[in-house]
């Protein structure tokens, strides 16, 4: 058999779902294109230093390095397995229907954003999305000051190019990632002020508490846990439960922040807020699945919480199949479990999607272990609820849309008019999620503010499809004259 | 305190390269490392922000993954390069670009 003959699994994402799918792919025996964004496999959570610095020990910044290395070079050095880093795929092209195949993949492939990138189209036989998710941040006043990073951003910046983003820095939100990011920039030699889990301390134990007897599979998690204590209390860095950044205030950048006690809804206890000097805050309330690819492949979407339909994931069934023919899903889009779970996930993705037998014997403990990590997911989730009461501490100039400007004042009233209340028509009033970054960042919180609000979905109504804030015809930004260009397709590979 | 590059003879991952590389923001030169990227640059040079919102409030770096669009410029001439995505290459040419508001 030619190798062109094999079966052909493309892999979109090389975080730790999509090498564990490539590699799972390539031991079912198919031909597999890994594709990333970055220039170095790994994803957010293996983000590593760039090859020019010629890093001695890049595993000392990372947990589970022997995992991520090995299969990094199981995949890489494979000889059926084209990794295509630095690609983008800016569309999935839906058969025609009655068609049981996947998508068709446009890639552009070349430095970041550049112009002269060019265009690929792949036509899988399979197609494994694993695009991973970024950090969800809840708007307050100040909170488009320079100065004010996600947590993933100081994460992303520390592990990917050894940049800390200040000397005296406050981390807040709500999730267990706050702790990783705390460990990055004390390692780095900044001062972390204070770690502030919004949830209060009995939100957090009874979430991480509840069935206590399957709390012993989670050993690892909790030995994970323990290092973090143990490193704050060394530092001498309090982590507070119950408080938050609700305000940021600076001429020009973030110069001090002023955090409050909450209550378990998240709404501030008056007469508790407390000013501290800062030269950075990072910032993170969970994550926010990247769903414009399955959304694009027509996988239906999940939501696990009916009080925020705004809340989705993809709908896999036990071989990680989601109910688009061909496609497949792995790691944070089918709920957020962090790196292991993600993995898992791959594993069992990716073996499907390459042909492998549903009934191998490899799949038992996997699959074991993948539904053990999903109830990890609905434990994380009970944990860090973001509080109903959140946007008390919004003022009516706050900016909640960074893109296009747009303020809570304007939103609440465009939301209270009695023609205009959808998502839609509160979208197109105000501009919220019309800018350059297509809603990604606020578009969770806008659907948050018009279920607060009471405002009904009324997108049916119009007759229009559901404004899902997910819904993204170019997935990414592309440029027009890379549209003109013919894209080379895959009869023409060079190899 | 602005934000900093780790030193190299403090890192624990043992950096053995620094080649130095020079860039230019709105014509003037910033001295970076080889494997920056150009928001890394920027950051480490002092610049906190480097973009107006449509309100004109500054921006710079808040994601720092390629999804906030917040900190884009343009680069030998390409508008809109999210400058935490972009390596930066010896020579760079950068320009600050701002969306005005009411366009």
């Amino acid at each position: 058999m030619s190798a062109d003959a094999r079966r052909h699994v493309v892999v979109v994402g090389a975080g730790p779902a999509g090498l564990a799918a490539a590699s799972a792919a390539l031991r079912a025996g198919a031909r597999v294109t890994l594709l990333d964004a970055a220039e170095r496999p790994g994803g957010q959570y293996h983000r590593t230093p760039p090859e020019e610095f010629a890093a001695a020990h890049p595993e000392r910044l990372h947990r589970g390095w022997r995992t991520f290395d090995r299969v990094r070079r199981h995949v890489l050095t494979h000889p059926r397995c084209a990794w295509w880093p630095e690609s983008a795929v800016w569309a999935l092209e839906r058969p025609d229907p009655g068609e049981e195949r996947p998508p068709r993949v446009h890639v552009v492939r070349g430095p970041a954003d550049g112009a002269g990138r060019r265009r690929h189209v792949l036509d899988p036989d399979a197609l494994v999305l694993a695009p991973g998710a970024h950090d969800r941040v809840l708007p307050f006043p100040g909170w488009d000051l320079p100065g004010v990073y996600t947590a993933g951003a100081a994460q992303a910046l520390a592990k990917g190019e050894r940049l800390v983003v200040g000397d005296q820095v406050v981390i807040a939100g709500s999730g267990p990632f706050l702790l990783p990011v705390a460990e990055s920039l004390l390692e780095a030699g900044s001062r972390v002020v204070e770690v502030l889990e919004a949830n209060p301390a009995g939100t957090v134990l009874r979430g991480w508490g509840r069935r206590p007897w399957e709390l012993a599979s989670y050993t690892g998690k909790l030995a994970e846990l323990a290092e973090y204590a143990a490193l704050l209390a060394r530092h001498r860095v309090p982590y507070r439960c119950g408080r938050a950044v609700v305000e940021a205030r600076g001429d020009g950048r973030v110069e001090e922040v002023v955090t409050a006690r909450l209550r378990p809804d998240w709404s501030v206890v008056p007469g508790s807020e407390r000013t501290v000097p800062v030269d950075a805050v990072c910032v993170s309330h969970g994550f926010t699945p990247q769903l414009e690819l399955p959304v694009a492949a027509g996988c239906a979407l999940r939501r696990p919480d009916p009080a925020s339909p705004a809340e989705a994931f993809v709908e896999v069934d036990g071989d990680q199949r989601t109910t688009s023919p061909g496609v497949y899903a792995a790691g944070e889009i089918t709920g957020i479990a962090g790196a292991p779970a993600a993995r898992t996930e791959g594993l069992i993705a990716g073996w499907a999607a390459g042909g492998g037998a549903p009934d191998a014997p490899e799949l038992v403990p996997l699959r074991r272990r993948r539904d053990r990590d999903r109830a990890f997911a609905e434990r994380l989730a009970a944990a860090h609820p973001v509080g109903a009461a959140w946007h008390g501490w919004l003022r009516p100039d706050t900016v909640v849309c960074r893109c296009e400007g747009t303020a809570y004042g304007a939103l609440r009233r465009a939301a209270g008019e009695p023609a205009g209340s959808s998502a839609r028509a509160v979208k197109l009033t105000t501009r919220a999620g019309l800018g350059p970054c297509q809603a990604r960042v606020c578009g969770p919180t806008v659907a948050r503010l018009l279920a607060a609000g009471g405002t009904p979905e009324a997108a049916a109504a119009e007759g229009l499809p559901s404004a899902t804030p997910h819904h993204r015809p170019l997935a990414q930004p592309v440029r027009l004259g890379e549209l003109a260009r013919r894209p080379h397709t895959e009869q023409e590979r060079e190899h | 305190m602005s934000p900093r590059l780790v030193p190299a003879e403090d890192d624990p991952i043992g950096r053995r390269r620094a080649a130095p590389l020079r860039i230019t923001v709105d014509g003037e030169p910033l001295t970076g490392v080889a494997g920056q990227t150009i928001a890394g640059v920027l950051l480490a040079a002092g610049r906190r922000a480097w973009r107006r919102g449509p309100s004109g409030a500054p921006r710079g770096v808040f994601c720092g993954i390629g999804v906030c669009f917040d900190c884009v410029v343009t680069v030998n001439g390409e508008r809109d390069v999210r400058a935490c995505r972009r390596r930066a290459r010896d020579g760079d040419v950068v320009a600050t670009q701002s969306r005005e508001a009411g366009r």
